[in-house]
């Protein structure tokens, strides 16, 4: 069974797809488990894949017992085996989430929202565990296709925003598409590791230079790096909880994952940095995505887009990690697709559980909250911490990298762009933090005698994926200097 | 540091026994007495592992234990010099007593929310012993923002719209410098030297340009914002909002402490003394603390609110402490390091003799004080001891520290500094002794006329406050065992 583990990872959640609406039809309440089961398989599944990994090194799995590479192939390296177990437990803990925001958001109609949830982690974990370049479009198309039907479930201006979304991001898959077609005229090849092989006798071609232009405008599209970003904040805003805790975090990192493969395996790294200034550009436009993003969340009342700002701004931590190229700056990355998904996980889990008690997402509608729900707003206290920057958080640590890397590098202006979004979100943290701890101008002086009266508490259901989340982002912290030297060095390209 | 090292979990056994009493203290939320009595119990035991430790300190050796390493190289690691001891064991012990002083304050103002107040108060205290025993920059710049964090809660204890602007420059003081300047120079420190342990003779000397240097040493001079120093001073006065107990605890001792404590352990031992005074950063800082003692005193004589004038004080006699790292002599670094207690036990009496003043008789303002005296004669009494021992008069503690500080700045050579401590003494005297005497021999003020309940209230209050007066006194006669802890640190810069 180990010998299948990496393509169990994706059937799983794909097979209970194509049951859940069966099962919905017959009994609704059974989706829920069902769910659960089929994404707690397909995490267990991704962490034997990761350990066969840290213990074999890279797997190569052939689908259909098709060789490379006519057949599709899928790689599973340090870098993805450690991403697939992200995208898996993080789905799990928002389907363990969704349990009573379905049921409130869309009731009756808990079968298919199951069913595009399993379809859009299906397609993240296709995404990144495949290695074929064609695949990945087909993976890319249906975390999108499901992406666009989850987002457009949810409430007010949502199927608008959906559009909008549709649009920009059929136009980003048509580039990529356009890149991949670009890549097969002239190699005849699909599959990653056979292009890097033949690519570097091509470097001098206008065509691969024009495909890989086309890739990096086609994913920066999908993960809404500045100026491509226009599309994020309605979309998530108005999207259902569920779906902005899983679609938000997971989709722009799983872009991220693969702007790193791009640049760094199907081109080499000299190409890519050295002939084209790709690294200069991503630098800049990482800078201007951290200092927009922070400066338009400090603007925003309602969380949940302010939550969508931070996000903008957090991609141009990855991706100027990625334009550092060197192996600190690129560790830095790495590391932060782990913790950035964790952070944003937990602020759309927060946003999720305020909308569910507190009615709405408005930063007003927060008053009191530390009373109200006060293990809700201490894992916002955690995450929030986090962003900001202090030790022992996740945060911390991303900056750590990046930093050093920078300074390596002698990035300057990348440094001063994340201290100061670390002293912005530090202002938007503690901005939330007044309205919820401060409240009205009257407080009940004996709240320790009748305390706890008060507590109205998000259901157990949101709390432990809540906690869970939250403690991961302290571990993730504590444990980064482990993560580092046992996982992510090995993904980092050993001649860079 | 080449000296005999011990392995041992005490460190860690300090730091995390006012963390698991926060367990306690929120479980036994519903029975004051018996939430009181774990913080009391808490702090015994923790001072008492800590005071376990001072004979092993005494025999030259010095005790490590490594917790985890987060990065390949930085640990989150303990190491216990005689620096650290001095610092922590300062700390603990005032925690006992301000620990029956919160009591007997914060139930007879019948305060809300006590036990968040006694929950963050163990968190400050577990961060301040956390930076006492730091064994690198990484692990102090951990517990210094803990620190900062968890007295937030503190100092805005009283939720309304003073202490909301009150904890936005808190905050933004704090954090602003910390991420600014201190994460940056951390971080160019360990790019320069590739390590952040603390070595007796610096880990700079001969890795970076003269000109890098100095710029590091502004990044941390000015970084370390808890030290108080001018510029960046303008959040300790703010930080009054807060209940009297955390003035007296932590804005006289652990978090300001936590500041120039850190300030010279980055002099002594990131930098080394002969490095500054190779590049006459030396010089450069006595002269520029000198503004910072000289002004924080004349702005202390312009006070009317008490604590505001006892904190103006403290930033004034913040900077003594600096001067040991600047007085490139025996004495000088003696002097400066002892201060630290002498100043401790004297500030801490007069805040709590604010606080029983409030609790007594209700009033803040110096100018209503008149008569008072004759009323709470224990209370201004131990006020009198406390600001005879902080202006530096014999035979009181703060004589002592003084005299080492004024012959240090003889065997500098550098008489200015011996002008600008006496006559920062003799501003010291021209603010308190007026209080003390109209107190005593002043005509009764109207609010004093007015309020015939005036009397010294609960002993948990009088007991402690004249319990410090009294070791104010006691310690001019008997110094030990501070005096000889920081007579082994300062001996074992100077090698031997």
């Amino acid at each position: 069974m180990t010998d299948q583990a990496p393509i169990l990872v994706i059937l799983f959640p794909l097979m209970f797809a194509f049951v859940t609406p069966l099962l919905g039809w017959w009994k609704k309440d059974l989706c829920y488990p069902w769910v659960l089961c089929g994404l707690s398989l397909s995490t267990i599944f991704s962490i034997i894949t990761l350990k066969e990994v840290l213990n074999t090194g890279v797997i190569h799995y052939h689908l259909g017992g098709w060789d490379p590479p006519w057949g599709i192939e899928y790689v599973i390296d340090h870098l993805n085996s450690f991403i697939l177990v992200l995208v898996a437990s993080i789905s799990l803990l928002v389907a363990i989430y969704s349990k009573r925001l379905v049921k409130e958001e869309n009731p009756e109609k808990e079968a298919y929202f199951y069913t595009l949830f399993l379809l859009q982690v299906t397609g993240f974990l296709g995404i990144v565990a495949t290695g074929d370049l064609f695949n990945l479009y087909v993976f890319l198309e249906i975390a999108s296709l499901a992406g666009y039907a989850l987002i457009a479930i949810g409430e007010g201006q949502a199927p608008f925003a959906t559009f909008r979304y549709l649009v920009m991001g059929t136009i980003g898959a048509c580039f990529y598409l356009l890149g991949v077609g670009y890549l097969y005229m002239v190699t005849g090849s699909l599959n990653m590791a056979d292009l890097s092989q033949i690519l570097p006798n091509l470097y001098h071609s206008k065509v691969v230079m024009v495909a890989l232009i086309f890739f990096l405008v086609g994913v920066a599209i999908k993960m809404a790096l500045f100026p491509l970003h226009a599309w994020l904040p309605d979309a998530y805003t108005y999207a259902p909880s569920a779906t902005s805790a899983l679609v938000a975090p997971l989709m722009t990192k799983v872009s991220v994952y693969v702007m790193i493969r791009i640049i760094y395996t199907v081109f080499k790294p000299y190409y890519s940095i050295e002939i084209l200034p790709v690294n200069l550009i991503l630098g800049w436009l990482a800078v201007i995505a951290i200092l927009y993003g922070v400066i338009m969340a400090l603007r925003q009342v309602d969380i949940k887009r302010m939550f969508c700002y931070i996000l903008i701004a957090e991609i141009g931590y990855m991706v100027g990690g990625v334009g550092l190229a060197n192996r600190l700056g690129l560790t830095g990355a790495i590391l932060h697709i782990m913790n950035d998904a964790l952070m944003i996980t937990c602020l759309f889990l927060v946003a999720g559980a305020v909308v569910y008690k507190l009615g709405g997402h408005n930063i007003n509608q927060l008053r009191d909250a530390f009373k109200k729900m006060p293990f809700s707003m201490a894992a916002f206290a955690v995450v929030g911490l986090s962003l900001i920057g202090v030790p022992p958080t996740c945060g911390f640590f991303s900056k750590w990298y990046l930093i050093l890397g920078a300074i390596e590098a002698e990035n300057w202006i990348f440094i001063v762009a994340l201290l100061l979004s670390s002293a912005i979100n530090a202002i938007l943290f503690f901005k939330i933090v007044e309205i919820a701890y401060y409240g009205e101008a009257s407080h009940d002086h004996n709240e320790d005698s009748n305390g706890g009266n008060t507590i109205d508490e998000a259901p157990v259901s949101i709390l432990i994926p809540l906690g869970v989340v939250a403690l991961a982002i302290i571990l993730a912290g504590i444990f980064s200097g482990k993560i580092v030297s046992g996982i992510i060095q090995f993904a980092v390209p050993p001649n860079l | 540091m080449d000296m005999e090292t011990i392995t041992s979990i005490k460190p860690l056994l300090a730091t995390v026994t006012p963390l698991l009493c926060i367990l306690l203290i929120i479980l036994s939320r519903r029975i004051p007495n018996l939430r009181e009595l774990w913080t009391i119990i808490a702090s015994l035991v923790t001072f008492s592992i800590v005071a376990s430790m001072v004979k092993t300190l005494y025999t030259g050796k010095v005790i490590a234990y490594k917790l985890v390493e987060v990065y390949p190289g930085i640990d989150v690691a303990f190491r216990v010099d005689a620096f650290g001891l001095f610092f922590a064991l300062l700390s603990s012990f005032l925690w006992i007593v301000v620990s029956f002083y919160s009591i007997g304050y914060m139930r007879s103002l019948n305060e809300h929310s006590q036990t968040r107040y006694y929950a963050f108060f163990a968190v400050a205290i577990s961060s301040a012993l956390g930076v006492a025993f730091s064994s690198n920059l990484f692990t102090l710049y951990l517990f210094y923002e803990i620190l900062t964090v968890c007295t937030y809660p503190l100092v805005t204890h009283n939720q309304d719209n003073e202490a909301r602007s009150s904890g936005r420059i808190y905050l933004g003081y704090l954090l602003g410098t910390s991420v600014a300047f201190f994460l940056p120079a951390i971080l160019f420190t360990y790019y320069f030297a590739g390590t952040l342990d603390f070595s007796l003779h610096g880990i700079l000397n001969g890795k970076a340009s003269n000109g890098m240097i100095t710029f590091l040493f502004l990044l941390f001079l000015f970084g370390i914002g808890k030290a108080a120093i001018m510029p960046f001073n303008g959040w300790l006065p703010r930080a009054m909002v807060a209940p009297t107990p955390v003035s007296a605890l932590l804005h006289a001792v652990a978090v300001v402490k936590a500041g120039v404590f850190c300030q010279l352990r980055v002099y002594f031992n990131i930098f080394g003394v002969e490095l500054l005074h190779n590049q006459n950063l030396d010089i450069f800082l006595i002269y520029f603390v000198s503004i910072t003692i000289l002004l924080g005193s004349l702005f202390a004589l312009k006070q009317d609110d008490i604590k505001a004038m006892l904190a103006y004080s403290t930033i004034s006699q913040l900077s003594y402490i600096i001067l040991a790292a600047g007085l490139y002599s025996y004495h000088g670094m003696l002097g400066g390091v002892v201060h630290i207690v002498m100043h401790g036990f004297g500030k801490i009496t007069l805040f709590m003799c604010a606080g029983s003043i409030l609790c007594g008789a209700h009033i803040k303002k110096i100018s209503r004080l008149g008569g008072i005296g004759r009323r709470m004669p224990i209370t201004m009494l131990a006020f009198f001891f406390g600001a005879l021992s902080v202006a530096g008069i014999p035979p009181f503690g703060g004589f002592m520290s003084k005299w080492f500080l004024a012959l240090g700045s003889i065997e500098a050579h550098q008489w200015p500094i011996l002008v600008v401590l006496l006559t920062s003494t003799l501003m010291n005297l021209g603010y308190f002794m007026p209080v003390v005497f109209i107190s005593f021999f002043g005509k009764d003020s109207e609010s004093v006329k007015r309020d015939p309940d005036i009397r010294e209230p609960s002993p948990f209050i009088v007991a402690p406050l004249a319990f410090t007066a009294l070791v104010s006194l006691a310690i001019f006669f008997y110094p030990y065992p501070f005096i000889r802890l920081a007579e082994i640190f300062v001996k074992s810069m100077m090698g031997g």
